[in-house]
């Protein structure tokens, strides 16, 4: 062989390299990453939050009018909750279905175990959960919210995962609080607590898995478990927080996972009231209220705790108010637009991300100067799941 | 005379509206009904009306209701249970319509 073609065939070889290397997309974790459901289309936009972009869309997720998502433990794929009983799972760096079972006729939301193994679903029909493997969809255990005598099913509302193996979740129908231990998933052991109050309608664990809330939609108070007592039994705090007031009409439930946690403060809706419940823990006592514009759905506490940010029911949902915690007082009101689903800190709290369903639209604002500093499009937004939910209990 | 006058537009008036709340939304007004229906109803009840937190929506589920009963629940709730009532932002007619068109299938 000729010098001339060792070179020239030494070239070729170079430049295959290079064109198979620019073919395969370059390495990157999945630490910024996350995704915004479009209710409407079926699919998820998956965005990054260095660049404030969107890497593309996954779509065949079904219908996601309510939806929701966990995340894999090492934050690469997506566990996606739609209402039709779709659990889809998103490969976030491929961008594609990694898989999908359709699990129940109606479902509401979802949960990952403390070891990243199981994956349960919370049921409307037939209620109760289902627990599959979070590798393969497979399914490992069926939990029928059986409850009374007659053999009735509940709708169950407020699954979480607690440290232990454990999920919590709430009856709706039954006004129970169940604790399913699936250390053995062939085998969940079932602990029922009853009559814990009139149509829990969300629950929420605190970040340190210890407590467990069950907002309250039949009566105004909270229902409290304790799990390092369970012995203790579940509890009423905040009970009768209207006091004799005329409730209001509720436009939209409230949603208590992601429910403000700052401190040694819980930041909770008041349904039917147009206010902010603030609850000391350990004494569990109400400290004070806040006043704000509509019905609260979603109170996100920055990740540092100081904000808090409060968006509302329909017809007042076109606005976001931010609560400074210290001096309990509203230090801005924003107007972004139509119809605010959802809001999403970044993990240090230099971003938080809405989405704006009726302008079809995401904005990213700066919670320090509150100044809007990215847009994107999206297709009727509702929720918003960044990865460092991944390593979170209860998210 | 006056009062005999006022019967006969009364009567004339009655014949000249329409027989029954049959009303339907400007075109506008349907398409806005229809979105809020899919999303802000959807919300407890599904955004394919297959039911959620409330019930399913569908013409099965409503054939053997009233209208009359439908429009009610619409306007002013249903105490005890969280569907909030929407007078404040749906007419009556309305109402009526947003009932016929579930009855029939909302696409």
């Amino acid at each position: 062989m000729s010098r001339w073609r060792r070179i020239r065939r030494g070239g070729a070889a170079a430049m295959l390299a290079l064109a198979l290397a620019a073919c395969q997309a370059p390495l990157r974790g999945t630490g910024d990453l996350g995704l915004i459901v479009e209710r409407a289309a079926g699919r998820v936009e998956v965005i990054e939050t260095s660049g404030l972009s969107s890497l593309g869309e996954v779509g065949g997720l079904g219908d996601l009018s309510h939806a929701s998502a966990v995340f894999s433990r090492d934050g690469r794929y997506a566990y996606v909750f739609g209402r039709d009983g779709g659990l889809s799972k998103v490969d976030l760096l491929r961008r594609k279905l990694a898989g999908r079972v359709v699990q129940a006729g109606n479902s509401i939301g979802g949960a990952i175990s403390q070891d990243g193994r199981l994956v349960a679903v919370s049921n409307y029909e037939p209620g109760g959960v289902r627990v599959f493997d979070a590798e393969t969809l497979a399914p490992l255990a069926d939990i029928p919210a059986t409850y009374g005598t007659g053999g009735a099913r509940s709708k169950v509302v407020g699954l979480v995962d607690a440290p232990g193996q454990r999920f919590v979740f709430s009856l709706y129908d039954a006004g129970e609080i169940w604790v399913a231990d699936l250390a053995d998933p062939a085998t969940p052991k079932l602990t029922k607590y009853r009559d814990i109050g009139r149509q829990p309608y969300d629950g929420l664990i605190t970040p340190d898995g210890r407590y467990y809330l069950a907002g309250l939609f039949g009566e105004d108070g909270i229902a409290l478990l304790d799990l390092w007592h369970p012995e203790v039994g579940v509890r009423r705090i905040l009970d009768g927080y209207g006091r004799g007031e005329e409730p209001l009409p509720v436009y939209k439930m409230p949603h208590l996972e992601g429910w403000a946690s700052a401190g040694n403060l819980l930041v909770l809706p008041a349904v039917g009231h147009h206010e902010l419940l603030l609850v000391e823990r350990e004494t569990w006592r109400e400290v004070g209220r806040i006043a704000v514009h509509g019905q609260p759905v979603f109170a996100v506490a920055r990740p540092d705790g100081r904000q808090v940010w409060v968006n509302f029911a329909h017809p007042l949902n076109d606005v976001v108010q931010v609560i400074d915690l210290p001096s309990r007082e509203i230090v801005e009101t924003l107007h972004p637009g139509k119809a605010v689903l959802h809001m999403e800190f970044t993990p240090r709290g230099e971003q938080v991300w809405i989405s704006l369903r009726d302008e079809d639209r995401v904005e990213v604002y700066d919670p320090e100067t509150r100044k809007r500093i990215a847009a994107l499009p999206a297709d009727k937004p509702s929720g918003i799941f960044l990865t460092a939910r991944a390593n979170r209990t209860g998210l | 005379m006056a009062r005999l006058c006022s019967i006969a537009v009364f009567f004339l008036l009655l014949i000249a509206l329409p027989q029954t709340p049959q009303a339907e939304p400007a075109a506008g007004r349907q398409a806005d009904l229809i979105y809020r229906l899919k999303q802000d109803c959807g919300s407890c009840h599904g955004m394919t009306l297959k039911g959620g937190l409330g019930p399913p929506l569908l013409p099965a589920a409503l054939a053997d209701k009233p209208n009359d009963a439908l429009v009610e629940i619409i306007l002013d709730g249903r105490p005890g249970t969280p569907m909030p009532p929407w007078a404040f932002e749906i007419t009556p007619d309305e109402a009526a319509w947003l009932v016929r068109r579930l009855k029939e299938g909302v696409q």
